[in-house]
């Protein structure tokens, strides 16, 4: 029998509260209604208690203690904890000028002005552009070696949220904490660039940061280059998550689908075509669902595992070089987009491929890395120029004199804007595999599935089991996000345990709609909503109110296929669609 | 970005090699590891530069920059060998107040390296350490166990001179 859970009683600024036992200062606080700052806390990600933010007074506990940290027991019981007293805002304020002391003030010009936590604590308590600790400060030289982000550590507060994103939820751990004392600072080994290291471009340090010391390589000035340009035909496509997510961007509530706001929006920015990343998820699905049976029916690799995730991608080359026949052929859902733009459209519309301009939306910064793969279906012309982020997006609406919230829903471009239910739930972790079971199934049976909804597959769990029994075959199927999940999944490979025959795998924890380059919540929110499920729900939504939820069934890709690919899996498409993989090490 | 990796060429034999991989093999299994193999890593190759700290990091799984942040964090372990003549400028108080840091600043200068260094020919190492007891003569340095006191910025020539 589990023991039972005791409950420990205590008062936060007056306020009863009954939490139980273990419980932190910091939740029961914020069930007794009471909002403790933060700053180094983010929950899952970084728990160490290291910059002192939310110091608290309580009677049964010496001195100012973490609340994020101090765990409530029975020795607290009938603590008067006091979250708000002179003491308690003196040390806040104290803390906040001894950081301030040592960080690079320039607030105007700061990429994440507005939106800084440290900023807005600041704000909060007062404290000015202090002078009170004024003496030597550091100076670093920006990291601008990756091709996806910049880190600037002038505006490092050491926190340790970014550590704990690649050291913990990726278990990748090419950043941590160098040197000692007044010399410690957020780096690489040997000081190495990050480019010079197995970072795998996820972007998951960004959104962990409270500060503007991490943020995307900003590729929007291109964009805008080549629009302007009336030689270059310019066509754009969104990534089935950026629709749950951009509206946050212009204050909307987490998880709205802004999707005919975002086609308007895309238009009004004077791209030539506006066409969706979706389109492209319904092609990688019959692509790889037909891959699948493939291998199933000829004794191929198995289990076999999706290939949409470009810091997956990289990962699995990285980390495990000896399984990458278990990746799946596909490119991803943006490339097989600017690959089948550069040949079937260009071909159609008569427009030479090395005039097409094409823009990815995505919510992701390894897409940055992604396009500069060598894979291009037309030698010589990338299949995708450009790859910004959902938040260079909204910064591209925002200086554009878009009011976003105001404007009326329209629709994507023919033909590469028509897409089904399976491709918009490819940004929720599951998403994939449950479009690929939608297609797969009716191809193996040869009959019409009525049940489309695969739920086993979907929520936020980081690995995720189900059994199906397709036409008396039973295939057993893993879905796991976050590149720590990963590793349980590929050690069972490696150990030739697996007892799987198809895996979705997603380098971010929740999937696209989590990715590193969507839109920053605050930790605040982060650390007490679900964030994840909120915009997965946006896009599940979605898909439930489509009339067609299969991607097979989509009538463009019929037409593509028709006119210009053949047969799902032809020689055609593999040269066009697919692509190789390369093995690399860990370090270097 | 400016990589602290040991200019100093790495000149690691096949028998320290196989002394460390001995070490790894026989701790890597235990709790908290990697600092009795940093520890004896130093003691076989008298510092830790990139190619030690990769191959631990290869053998135990430990990602690279894990291994960096503990080196960097503990005095005790060193990135740069010492050089053929090991140079200490005491910054203790008496040394300090008589003008040591100008030596030692002229001497990172000269030399053409930072404090706990090696020059790219691994001929001059230099330190910074705190009083061995000279003060009558301070400042002072040593080189090699050699002490030279009364030390002005104008004598450190003819001084390094006679190591060339």
């Amino acid at each position: 029998m589990a023991d039972e859970i005791k409950m420990v009683n205590v008062k936060v600024n007056g306020i009863p509260v009954s939490v139980p036992e273990g419980t932190t200062i910091l939740d029961a606080a914020h069930k007794a209604g009471v909002k403790i700052p933060t700053l180094c806390f983010l929950r899952d990600t970084n728990e160490v208690g290291d910059c002192r933010i939310c110091l608290v007074e309580s009677t049964k506990a010496r001195g100012l203690v973490a609340a994020c940290m101090y765990p409530l027991a029975a020795s607290d019981e009938g603590a008067e904890i006091k979250t708000n007293s002179a003491k308690v805002l003196d040390s806040r304020r104290k803390t906040l000028q001894l950081i301030l002391s040592t960080h690079d003030r320039k607030c105007l010009s700061c990429v994440r002005s507005g939106k800084c936590e440290l900023q807005k604590l600041c704000n909060e308590l007062g404290v000015e552009d202090e002078k009170l600790y004024e003496g030597f400060r550091p100076e670093y030289e920006k990291d601008t070696s990756a091709v996806h982000m910049v880190r600037d550590n002038n505006k490092c507060v050491l926190c340790r949220r970014c550590v704990g994103a690649c050291e913990k939820v990726q278990g990748i751990a090419v950043i941590g904490p160098n040197n000692r004392g007044f010399a410690s600072c957020i780096g690489s080994a040997f000081d190495m660039g990050l480019a010079d290291t197995s970072c795998i471009h996820c972007g998951q340090c960004i959104v962990a940061c409270p500060t503007g010391a991490l943020y995307e390589k900003d590729d929007t000035y291109k964009v805008e280059e080549a629009i302007a340009d009336p030689d270059k035909f310019v066509v754009v496509q969104p990534a089935p998550s950026v629709r749950a997510t951009l509206g946050e961007e212009f204050g909307m509530p987490i998880g709205t689908d802004v999707e005919g706001k975002l086609a308007t929006a895309l238009r009004a920015l004077g791209f030539d075509k506006v066409f969706d990343t979706d389109f492209a998820a319904d092609l990688t699905i019959v692509e790889e669902a037909t891959e699948l049976v493939e291998r199933v029916k000829n004794g191929g690799v198995l289990p076999m595992i999706t290939s949409c995730s470009p810091g997956w991608v990289k990962f699995c080359e990285t980390y495990y070089p000896e399984q990458i026949a278990h990746l799946s052929s596909c490119k991803s859902p943006q490339q097989m987009f600017g690959a089948t733009v550069k040949t079937y459209y260009a071909q159609k519309m008569g427009i030479d491929p090395a005039k097409i301009v094409c823009v990815g939306v995505m919510p992701c910064t390894a897409k940055k890395f992604e396009v500069t793969r060598d894979q291009s279906a037309v030698p010589g012309v990338p299949d995708v120029d450009i790859s910004i982020t959902t938040r260079e997006l909204a910064r591209m609406i925002k200086r554009n004199d878009i009011d976003f919230a105001a404007l009326p829903d329209g629709e994507f471009d023919d033909p590469l804007g028509e897409s089904t239910g399976a491709a918009v739930i490819f940004g929720a972790t599951g998403g994939v595999m449950e479009a690929a079971l939608r297609t797969a199934v009716e191809v193996i049976t040869g009959e019409e599935l009525k049940a489309v909804d695969f739920t086993e597959v979907r929520g936020m769990q980081g690995i995720k089991e189900a059994t199906y029994n397709v036409g008396g075959l039973e295939v057993k199927v893993a879905v796991a996000s976050s590149l720590s999940n990963a590793r349980i999944i590929m050690d069972q490979i490696k150990a030739g345990t697996s007892p799987y025959t198809f895996i979705e795998i997603m380098a971010c924890p929740g999937g696209c709609i989590n990715g590193g380059g969507q839109p920053l919540v605050d930790s605040e929110v982060r650390n007490f909503v679900d964030v994840r499920g909120l915009r997965a729900k946006a896009l599940y939504d979605n898909d439930a109110a489509k009339t067609l939820r299969k991607s097979h069934e989509n009538p463009s890709i019929k037409k593509v296929y028709e006119e210009f690919f053949g047969e799902f899996g032809s020689h055609k498409a593999h040269e066009i669609l697919h692509t190789h993989y390369v093995k690399r090490s860990i370090n270097g | 970005m400016a990589t602290n990796k040991s200019t100093v060429p790495f000149k690691g034999t096949e028998e320290q090699k196989q002394k460390l991989l001995q070490v790894i093999s026989e701790l890597k299994d235990e709790r908290g590891a990697l600092m009795p193999i940093l520890q004896k890593a130093q003691d076989i190759y008298g510092y830790l530069p990139i190619e030690v700290q990769t191959m631990i990091s290869d053998e135990t799984g430990i990602p690279l920059e894990k291994i960096y942040g503990v080196v960097t964090f503990y005095a005790q372990f060193s990135l740069y060998p010492k050089g053929k003549y090991a140079i200490s400028v005491c910054l203790g108080t008496a040394c300090y107040v008589k003008g040591s840091g100008d030596i030692y600043n002229k001497l990172c200068e000269k030399l053409g390296i930072e404090g706990g260094q090696c020059t790219p020919d691994g001929k001059f190492s230099l330190d910074a350490c705190r009083c061995i007891g000279a003060c009558g003569l301070a400042p002072v340095m040593t080189i090699n166990g050699e002490v030279y006191g009364k030390l002005t910025v104008d004598k450190l020539d003819e001084i390094l001179a006679k190591y060339e």
